[in-house]
């Protein structure tokens, strides 16, 4: 059973010095930022983030005015090498699973890379990315 | 010149015993067939025969657009369904629409006033005039096309938009008159020196606007962009639609409100108490010849004043001074009628949406921009931009569906909007009028 990794992902408005105040508020509560990855249109935008407390992070953004909520991504480790990246999106292809993001962690955790990825099925893609020996860290393994 | 010479400028005395007799026919109607007026005149202790002179008017009760909404949409009718030709609609105070009903009568009323008013800024059967106000539920089209007709003038029925063929058919065909919003017609004007076309080529004379508030420096700004007179026209769907009142060339200062037709009464806001000629309130109407859906009293919540003295035009008819504004939070945009009260009642319910809104309008290129931000509950987000987006298309096809006009949303986050203590909270109205 793999125990999915808590993205927080968060509302944040188009306009300059926003991102500055989500930092900021971060960094003031002493968040510790795992990795993170912003979308945007431009209207608006969404930040992705994974936190070593992720509760905790959803509490201080809720109470600070942001529109935050909780998803569940997979944490997918990658051979830091020439075509570790592929061989994991090949897998996810060929079951015809769609890929909704991909973005990467801060550090290598045991020197390998981690992909944070959302994925349609994700139950799925577990059993096929598992089946195929590929190596996806819990959200223990992470903190 | 006059269209009914003998009616436009008949003696006070004699307007003023026709307006009685009109009234008197009209308290009667409405109280023996229209339930809900009867009541309201129950409880204020009033019946048809207290009204002996023109000023007992005051003893009347007022009605309001709340009054046509709860009523909707037939409740305020004062003939049999069968004898009405025509719906008209504009919009309510919420997500429900104002349904006008006219029998034939209403409509040639209409049309008289609406041909006379063209006559009064020297419209003539040699004239082509392109209506270039929309056609449908809302009156400006059809009012103004069939009063063009009823004049023996010949009558373009282009609608609004497409201002490229505006602009070929108005060459073409040598429209010699335009009738449309001030604001579309600034369009057109700037469309004409931008295509480097001459306003001299275009036979363009005159211009019939309203629906919308306008002021004396968008005239000015009209007049030398398209060389030509532009006027005022007044109207709402409430009393019958455009033409309820317009100026004469002769003055070109303040707009004639047909008083064999309308009542006008200027009224105090707060208190509801009559104001002198010359003293700015809110303008009150009582439609005295009309069938369909007489309107009594009726709240027009727009600041006027009426001019003391009489017009050098030759017309008894007094004149309404132009709009000054409003005395509610209605927002006239591209001549469409909106309250903050629909946006609310459009977003009510969205899933992840709180009820807090703000309406900021603009003016860009002269024409009016509407955008909505709305406030997001603080749980939901999505972490994919195409569904975030997906819920913002909703809110605004669930605004355009019940404002009838095309608007633009900004999702925000929450508790950024200002709450909204008094009214005009709801509204950032950034278009510059002088």
């Amino acid at each position: 059973m793999y125990n999915y990794v808590k993205q927080i992902s968060a509302f944040l408005p188009n306009k300059q010095g926003t991102l500055t105040g989500f930092t900021q508020l971060l960094a003031d509560n002493s968040l510790d930022l795992m990795a993170l990855s912003l979308a945007d249109t431009t209207n608006f935008g969404i930040a992705r983030a994974i936190f070593k407390e992720y509760d905790k992070a959803l509490a201080v953004l809720q109470q600070a005015g942001y529109t935050a909520s909780i998803t569940p991504v997979l944490a997918v480790g990658v051979p830091d090498c020439p075509g570790g990246l592929n061989k994991v999106l090949q897998i996810l292809n060929r079951e015809n699973l769609s890929i909704e993001y991909i973005y990467n962690f801060v550090h290598t955790v045991d020197d390998q890379a981690v992909l944070i990825c959302r994925v349609d099925d994700g139950d799925k893609a577990v059993d096929e990315l598992q089946k195929a020996g590929v190596k996806l860290f819990d959200r223990s393994e992470l903190q | 010149m006059y269209y009914n010479e003998h009616m436009e400028t008949a003696s006070r005395d004699e307007l003023e015993r026709i307006q009685l007799e009109r009234l008197q026919a009209t308290v009667r109607r409405m109280y023996d067939n229209v339930g809900f007026y009867r009541r309201r005149m129950e409880e204020q202790g009033v019946v048809p025969e207290d009204i002996k002179t023109l000023s007992d008017i005051t003893k009347l009760p007022f009605m309001s657009k709340i009054d046509l909404r709860d009523n909707y949409p037939f409740g305020t009718f004062a003939v049999q369904k069968t004898e009405i030709v025509r719906l008209h609609a504009s919009s309510g105070t919420t997500g429900k629409p104002i349904v006008a009903g006219y029998t034939r009568h209403d409509l040639e009323m209409w049309s008289d006033c609406v041909a006379r008013g063209l006559s009064a800024v020297g419209v003539t059967a040699d004239d082509i005039v392109q209506v270039a106000y929309g056609y449908g539920l809302f009156t400006g089209g059809m009012g103004v096309h069939y009063g063009i007709e009823r004049l023996g003038a010949t009558v373009l029925p282009i609608s609004a938009g497409n201002t490229k063929k505006q602009i070929m058919m108005m060459q073409d065909l040598g429209t010699t008159v335009l009738a449309c919003t001030p604001s579309y017609a600034l369009v057109l004007g700037e469309a004409i020196r931008d295509m480097g076309i001459d306003p001299e080529t275009i036979k363009l004379r005159v211009g019939v606007f309203g629906a919308e508030p306008w002021t004396e420096g968008i005239r000015k700004e009209i007049e030398a962009l398209l060389h030509i007179k532009a006027y005022d026209i007044y109207g709402l769907t409430e009393s019958v639609g455009p033409g309820v009142a317009m100026e004469c060339k002769e003055a070109c200062d303040g707009l004639h409100i047909w008083e064999d037709c309308f009542i006008p009464e200027i009224v105090d806001p707060d208190t509801g108490e009559p104001l002198p000629d010359g003293q700015i309130g809110e303008l009150v109407i009582t439609t005295i010849n009309k069938e369909g859906m007489p309107t009594v009293r009726f709240r027009t919540h727009d600041l006027t004043y009426i001019h003391k003295e009489p017009c050098v035009c030759g017309r008894t008819h007094r004149r309404l001074h132009r709009l000054m504004g409003r005395t509610d939070d209605m927002l006239i945009i591209r001549g469409v009628n909106v309250f903050p009260s629909q946006v609310e009642s459009a977003i009510v319910g969205i899933e992840g949406i709180a009820p807090r809104y703000l309406l900021v309008v603009d003016r860009v290129h002269n024409l009016d921009t509407l955008e909505v931000q709305v406030e997001l509950l603080p749980t939901l987000v999505y972490d994919e931009v195409r569904k975030m987006e997906a819920l913002r298309a909703k809110v605004q096809k669930s605004i355009e569906q019940v404002l009838g006009l095309s608007v633009s949303v900004r999702l925000m986050p929450p508790n950024s909007i200002e709450r909204a203590e008094g009214k005009s909270k709801h509204i950032k109205d950034n278009r510059k009028l002088d």
